[in-house]
């Protein structure tokens, strides 16, 4: 999105922002050190599921925050799928409005709690923080955009946003994660009569059934599912559209419009000999045992999951690092990463590969796994692997692994994660024949309004883009419901 | 939440529920389950929908007792609410017209067998059912079954009811004394590999409904995977029915023991916490 300096610029040119930027030099504030965000102990917290970082008191986030130089063109703004006005809502936590720090950020992100920790801000906005190019750490905003959100969520009068008069027009979002939420959200500010239908028996997508409590506590997601309700949203467990069901039988009830936020939930394995063998899951499973069904409570949740010894976690993004770390927390002794690159070409958030360091993870980077060994109960017991090196850089820009002939040794492991990534949930396209989707399964928009093929539907987040991330899927959100209600309208 | 409005025991350990559920109803096909889970602490358990009703829109399961969830599910009673319930998954059966249909049904899969087993009948095919089961109380349906199959098998291995043997022996019978164009077969895994090395032996076309273990039921998370014609399949979206003649059932039998142990002391230890 193109970042509207004019607009920014009002906003920056009130008297109380020019004061507060006269308070302190641009010197003094550019020596401040970066505030280090308290975390729990690696020893303490790798055996229990509770958050890991602590947020920032109001005093270190009052410090952090005057380390921003409100400048006059905010390049950091240019990193945000979303364009937050970031000096904006910093501002306001320097002169100790919190709740209007989280107004500002509500304005354009409608999950700041949930940003401000699961957003790879080194790749976003904190990347294009004016820091960088003084040699310096840029400004914590993840960790001030958390601190916003957290403080409003404590006090317990969460603002919701003024909604239009009811317009009694029907819409449905199929799949309650960031996509789903974001459009929901927006289509019920404007009036309408929005109905979110989810497959499993929780709201939230990857955010409760992926991203684990020690990142990302369920109460957060929780809270803003709650909002949606109070703005009059109807949220429906539950319900397969396509399967409970059927579009058609929708548009018969009357929705006038839909839009498709069904993730990339479809595990990958490598089809490699041995896969199927007992103690091996793919993340999806392993995670969402852990975290949607609390097998890590089992018996007193229903839902078992085995507490290995020896556990390898294939992959290097996010999700990989957070089977690990999930393993570490169930009792490993071992708990590895076997990833096939070396760590400079990791997807994981870089702060995740830190704290799973930290929390004694061991890394066996450029290494593949090529085969499983069974016990006679077809328990797997041990890997084949084979070294690797880098050649020259593939389409991904990231120099290719190459197997190194000769090379190949075997891993103890009584328990194995399969994390390379997932791929778009076939649920709907098989449900829409006449819906156009490309060779890699992903539903195809046009970019400006993520309309399908099908005039009626929109689509967003994982399902268009295969695995990407929150905050991608929740602009396309927002373009969505732009565009859903530019399409309802001209067609009245 | 999910009301139950009907319940009947049908042996020791069986028990057919009518639950309220007008959307599921009126959209699932024979062969299709649903995902049950009782209360906030509960497991996500699959279970065929044995019946449906779309006028009074209801839907009729068939629960076995066979450790913490279903026991919990068997318990319950008319007025008891069901936590979650989410379907109909998975495909629909292939229901053709094709001459002679042997449906065999083992234990518990005889519930999931009747849905599938009266649409072939409906379609115009010789319906000849074999029932088989340890004993007599858990022959189970054998009523209602009767009201359109051209013949029943009942086996027991015990010999309490019907013939004493197990099921291949009821078909293998029926097979020499009759051309048969397809089997269906439905029950424990290990039945299952036997009707399917007998089948393959006279060459009949045979569908096996697979029972593995499930979480989502939709195809995200690969717990129910299994081996078919050496491609790994996921049972609940690409099932749950397969050529039997093609299923690794070895695999399949390992895999639906991997929790056993932990299952069975949770099991043990809710069976304590009753008393
Ligand atoms: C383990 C893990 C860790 C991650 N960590 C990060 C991170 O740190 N930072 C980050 O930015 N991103 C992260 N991601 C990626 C991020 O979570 C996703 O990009 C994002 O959740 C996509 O949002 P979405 O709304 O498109 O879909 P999802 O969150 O996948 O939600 C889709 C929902 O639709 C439901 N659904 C599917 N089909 C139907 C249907 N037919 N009817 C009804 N409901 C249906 C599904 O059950 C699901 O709840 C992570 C992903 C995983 C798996
Ligand atoms: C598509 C499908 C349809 C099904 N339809 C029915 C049905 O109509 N009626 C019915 O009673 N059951 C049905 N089942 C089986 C049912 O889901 C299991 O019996 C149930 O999940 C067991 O849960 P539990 O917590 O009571 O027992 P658990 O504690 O999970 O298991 C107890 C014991 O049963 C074994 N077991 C676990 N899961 C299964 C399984 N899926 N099949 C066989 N043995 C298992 C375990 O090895 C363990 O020893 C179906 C399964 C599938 C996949
Ligand atoms: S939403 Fe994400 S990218 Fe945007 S400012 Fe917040 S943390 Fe940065
Ligand atoms: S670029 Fe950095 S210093 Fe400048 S406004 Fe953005 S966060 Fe503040
Ligand atoms: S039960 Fe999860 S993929 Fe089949």
């Amino acid at each position: 999105m193109p970042v509207d300096y004019n607009e920014l610029k009002k906003d920056r040119d009130a008297e109380w922002r020019e004061e507060l930027r006269k308070k302190v030099s641009a010197k003094d504030r550019s020596s401040q050190e970066r505030i280090k965000m308290p975390e729990r102990p690696p020893q303490v917290r790798n055996k229990d599921f509770f958050e890991v970082p602590e947020g920032f008191s109001e005093e270190q986030a009052v410090v952090e925050a005057s380390r921003c130089l409100d400048c006059p063109t905010p390049t950091c703004i240019s990193g945000c799928p979303v364009n937050i006005n970031i000096p904006g809502f910093i501002k306001e936590i320097e002169r100790r409005e919190f709740l209007q720090a989280a107004k500002v950020l509500k304005r354009t992100n409608a999950l700041p709690a949930v940003c401000g920790r699961v957003c790879p801000q080194e790749s976003q906005c904190e990347s294009k923080c004016i820091y960088n190019r003084m040699k310096k750490r840029p400004v914590a905003i993840g960790a001030l955009e958390r601190f916003s959100a957290d403080y409003e969520r404590k006090t317990g009068n969460i603002s919701i946003p003024e909604l239009a008069k009811n317009n009694n027009i029907k819409v449905a979002i199929v799949g309650s994660g960031p996509a789903g939420l974001t459009v929901a959200g927006e289509m019920a500010k404007l009036g309408y009569d929005v109905t979110v239908f989810e497959a499993l028996h929780e709201f939230g997508g990857v955010l409760v059934y992926g991203i684990p409590e020690f990142r990302l506590p369920k109460e957060i997601v929780r809270t803003e599912i709650n909002s949606l309700e109070r703005m009059g949203v109807k949220m429906v467990k539950n319900f397969i559209v396509g399967r409970t069901s059927t579009f058609e039988e929708l548009k018969n009830q009357g929705y006038r419009a839909f839009f498709i936020a069904s993730g990339a939930g479809l595990p990958t394995f490598m089809k490699i000999p041995g896969e199927n063998l007992i103690n091996i899951y793919s993340s999806n499973e392993y995670l969402t045992r852990v975290n949607l069904m609390k097998a890590f409570r089992f018996p007193e949740y229903d839902t078992p999951i085995v507490k290995g010894k020896n556990v390898a976690v294939i992959g290097g993004g996010n999700t990989a690092m957070d089977s690990v770390r999930t393993a570490k927390r169930l009792g490993a002794e071992r708990a590895m990463i076997v990833y096939r690159r070396s760590e400079s070409e990791m997807p994981a958030r870089i702060e995740e590969i830190h704290h799973a360091k930290e929390e004694g993870i061991e890394f066996l980077n450029l290494n593949n796994p090529l085969e499983y060994i069974g016990d006679a109960n077809g328990r797997v017991k041990q890997m084949k692997v084979q070294k690797m090196g880098l050649g020259e850089p593939d389409e991904s820009g990231r120099r290719r692994p190459q197997p190194i002939p000769g090379s190949e040794y075997l891993i103890d492991v009584d328990t194995v994660v399969v994390g390379i990534g997932t791929s778009p949930n076939p649920l709907i396209p098989a449900a829409l024949p006449q819906l156009e989707v490309t060779k890699w399964k992903t539903v195809v928009v046009n970019e400006k309004t993520m309309q399908t093929s099908i005039p009626e539907m929109f689509a967003g987040g994982d399902i268009v883009r295969g695995g990407a991330t929150v905050i991608l899927a929740m602009g396309d959100g927002k373009i969505a419901a732009e565009n859903m209600h530019l399409f309802i309208q001209e067609n009245k | 939440m999910y009301k139950i409005l009907e319940k009947e025991v049908l042996s020791e350990n069986v028990v057919k529920l009518i639950l309220d559920n007008p959307v599921i109803a009126k959209s699932r096909k024979a062969g299709q389950f649903v995902i049950v889970k009782i209360g906030e602490k509960g497991e996500r358990i699959p279970l065929t929908i044995a019946d449906a009703d779309p006028k009074n829109g209801t839907i009729t399961l068939i629960v076995q007792k066979v450790g913490v969830s279903s026991h919990k599910l068997c318990t319950m009673n008319p007025g008891d609410l069901v936590t979650d319930l989410v379907g109909p998954l998975g495909k629909a059966t292939e229901i053709e017209k094709v001459g002679t249909v042997i449906a065999a049904g083992g234990g518990v899969g005889i519930a999931p067998l009747y849905p599938i087993a009266k649409a072939f009948k409906e379609a115009g095919n010789r319906l000849i059912v074999v029932l088989a089961a340890r004993n007599k109380d858990l022959i189970i349906l054998e009523k209602e079954m009767r009201v359109f199959a051209d013949e029943i098998v009942v086996m027991t291995d015990d010999g309490s009811y019907g013939k004493k043997g197990l099921v291949t022996a009821g078909m293998e019978e029926v097979i020499n004394r009759e051309k048969v164009d397809l089997a269906v077969t439905i029950g424990p895994a290990i039945m299952m590999k036997f009707v399917a090395l007998l089948t393959q032996k006279y060459n009949i076309h045979t569908i096996a409904s697979l029972n593995t273990i499930m979480v989502d039921g939709t195809g995200m998370c690969g717990a129910c995977r299994i081996s078919v014609g050496g491609q790994t399949k996921f049972v609940c979206v690409d099932g749950p029915e397969f050529d039997a003649h093609k299923v690794d059932f070895d695999e399949m039998l390992k895999r639906l023991n991997a929790y056993k142990q932990d299952e069975e002391a949770a099991y043990k230890q809710y069976l304590e916490s009753l008393n």
